[in-house]
């Protein structure tokens, strides 16, 4: 299983968290497109919390969240 | 002809209560940029390094920059540079609104308040008339009630600047309030002005900043603009959810200080997130001065009145590090920090810092039952109830009005306050980002997050993603945000254009105002001779560079769980690269060649 958490305007006309099945070679870049998201939107990709990219190969029971442009301070 | 620049500086003798207005020195002023850079240096010619902050040989100058008031974007930023009563150091607090650039407008690159004067009052300045006038009808009002008054009197298109029941009572976590909610929040700046009796500083302005160029500023402007609209985070990230909307991913990043940073990570962030803001609390956006990012909050409380929202800092400060993850009270401490004049990071941290006293039993029930209050991690009543209480010195708050190192010192636990040259530490755990905790700890302001923001390139990616627990090449990208951050805060211009905008950008600006022919070297020398000028004020002020460190939790106790688990900050192997870098012995004091170099005298 894995968990996609989806963060600010990504969250439009989705669900926050999202849950998929796990596969051999599921990645980050299959389930943006299963979820309609343009790789262009994706400006922070985490995994477990930590830099991913979105052709890593994800293991069962990763978190992966996912983050548009967003800054603060 | 002078452009960009007002040309003037008013001075005014609170002692006497008299003022004068004086030519602005235009080579100093192009050396150190205006803002904070020239506050700086005015500041240091003319005040003692080793002033007690609170005497009236301290001074207050507030500062606008060249581009202040002016077409560029979000150019509504002023400086205000005096001893720290809570550091000790150079205190440069920054803020936006409307009153920095109405101030530009009625004709002043500066004010520079000196003296002390022996009642209350206001200074009101209309162009070139100026009147100190009295202000004991207003001494120990809230800062709505104190702005709304002189608004009344003197025109809603009157900008007001002033401090809340905090500054008054020299809490030295107290800020300046302008514009109702706009603050310059740190250091405690509000106590000085304070100490100074001087409640309020309105101003109406009615002139236009003269440019170089017309034509090529409102070119060069106009492409600015473009730029900030189509940039991910100034476009769309900050319009849509303002700086709130790091709670998630400093919070997934594993790295947002829970308990006082005893953990670094909570499964409720999203109920303090800027997405849940915009659901249940937005009413609007509350822009500040010609900015086209607009990231300011106008949030409905939970009793139905709309007030200025919190900023990510403060969701972060009464929240998670409060271990509270309730909005609405948030939001209602946020507001009651705007009404007495606090810093909602000081304040937050110092209430977390109390929390963790009480909790390992250094506080005492006996000690806080008059109060009516509990120090409990997660009370949401105990954020607001505290907030008043420091604000105006009452009970144990009074212990809480002195900061948290005061505090923690107070019961023998230093190590327990998260700070760094006695200012509480921001939102962001440096043991996760290891260049950021670097800039926590070189900081001239002490514990900030805003004179480098490292958090953007080590979590963010921009202009480019660095590996947030790599420590190569970090010193250098620390003092080159820190230097081109000094340049920005000089100009006048928010610090948030530099997610979309590079030096070059700003060096466009800038010439086209006033006509000057900067580059990219020499407008980064000018933002490193204004760091190092600020440097050596607090070396002279006996700030030792051994305070260039971090609470000893930081650099010992490993992150306990989430995402950065098992992380310290491993500053003492970054320290002396970053001193190399600077031109800086190995102790840490700027060489003589450096120096030389930058034209110091």
């Amino acid at each position: 299983m894995i968990k996609v958490k989806l963060f600010a305007t990504l969250r439009e006309g989705r669900q926050k968290e999202v849950v998929f099945d796990y596969f051999d070679g599921i990645t980050g870049k299959y389930i943006i497109d299963m979820l309609d998201i343009k790789e262009d939107d994706v400006a922070i990709y985490l995994i477990n919390g930590i830099d991913g990219k979105i052709n890593d190969k994800l293991k069962d029971g990763d978190v992966v969240s996912i983050f548009p442009p967003v800054g603060g301070g | 002809m002078v452009f960009g620049y007002a040309g003037k500086i008013l001075r005014v003798d609170l002692t006497n209560r008299r003022f004068r207005v004086e030519d602005l020195n235009l080579e100093l002023a192009k050396k150190y940029i205006g803002g904070r850079g020239l506050a700086t240096k005015i500041f240091y010619d003319e005040v003692d390094p080793k002033v007690e902050p609170f005497s009236k040989e301290n001074k207050v100058i507030i500062a606008t920059g060249p581009l202040t008031g002016t077409s560029a974007p979000a150019s509504g930023r002023y400086m205000v540079v005096t001893k720290s009563p809570l550091t000790g150091t150079i205190a440069s607090s920054n803020s936006g609104g409307y009153f920095g650039a109405e101030l530009k407008l009625a004709g002043y690159d500066m004010i520079i308040l000196e003296g002390k004067s022996d009642r209350p009052v206001y200074i009101l300045i209309d162009d070139d008339k100026v009147e100190i006038k009295d202000a004991g009808n207003l001494w120990g009002k809230l800062v709505s009630e104190t702005t709304d008054f002189l608004k009344n009197i003197h025109g809603e298109k009157a900008k007001v600047l002033c401090i809340g029941p905090a500054g008054e009572r020299l809490v030295k976590i107290a800020a300046v309030i302008n514009d109702y909610d706009r603050a310059a929040g740190r250091s405690g700046i509000g106590a000085v002005i304070g100490s100074k009796n001087v409640k309020a500083i309105v101003v109406k302005g009615s002139n236009k900043v003269q440019f170089y160029d017309e034509e090529r500023v409102k070119d060069v402007v106009s492409n600015k603009i473009k730029m900030l609209r189509e940039n991910g985070i100034t476009g769309q990230g900050l319009p849509t959810y303002g700086t709130a909307v790091l709670v998630n991913i400093i919070n997934e990043n594993g790295i947002f200080p829970v308990a006082n940073f005893q953990k670094s990570y909570t499964e409720y962030a999203d109920k303090i997130s800027g997405e849940t803001m915009a659901k249940d609390i937005l009413v609007r956006k509350n822009p500040c001065y010609r900015c086209p990012i607009a990231c300011g909050r106008w949030v409905r409380l939970k009793d139905g009145r709309e007030v200025g929202g919190p900023e990510y800092e403060t969701l972060w400060a009464f929240g998670a590090d409060c271990n509270v993850y309730d909005i609405d009270a948030v939001a209602k401490a946020n507001y009651l920090c705007n009404e007495y004049g606090l810093d909602t990071i000081s304040t937050g941290a110092t209430i977390a810092a109390a929390m963790e006293l009480y909790e390992k039993g250094y506080i005492k029930d006996e000690d806080i039952k008059e109060d009516g209050l509990s120090l409990r991690f997660g009370d949401s009543d105990a954020i607001i109830g505290w907030t008043k209480k420091i604000g105006l010195r009452e009970g144990f708050g009074d212990n809480m009005a002195e900061g948290s190192y005061r505090l923690c010192q107070k019961y023998g636990a230093v190590e327990l306050s998260m700070t760094v040259k006695k200012q509480e530490l921001p939102a962001y755990d440096p043991r996760g980002v290891q260049g950021h905790g670097l800039e926590y700890a070189t900081s001239n302001r002490g514990g900030c997050h805003v004179r480098g923001y490292m958090i953007s390139p080590e979590i963010l990616g921009a202009p480019q993603k660095l590996d947030r627990f790599s420590l190569e090449g970090k010193a250098e990208w620390v003092k080159i945000f820190q230097d081109l951050t000094a340049v920005i805060d000089s100009l006048g211009l928010c610090l948030f254009t530099s997610f979309a905008l590079s030096a070059k950008d700003y060096i466009e600006l800038y010439n086209a105002v006033c006509g000057f022919d900067f580059n990219q070297e020499t407008i980064l020398e000018a933002g490193e001779r204004i760091w190092n000028l600020e440097r050596i004020f607090n070396l002279k002020a006996g700030i030792d560079p051994k305070e260039d460190k971090l609470p000893k939790r930081l650099l010992q106790e490993p992150i306990p769980e989430g995402p950065s688990k098992g992380h310290v900050h491993k500053l003492s192997d970054l320290l002396p690269k970053y001193y190399e870098v600077r031109g800086w012995d190995e102790k840490g004091y700027p060489k003589k060649e450096t120096l030389i170099k930058l034209n110091i005298e």
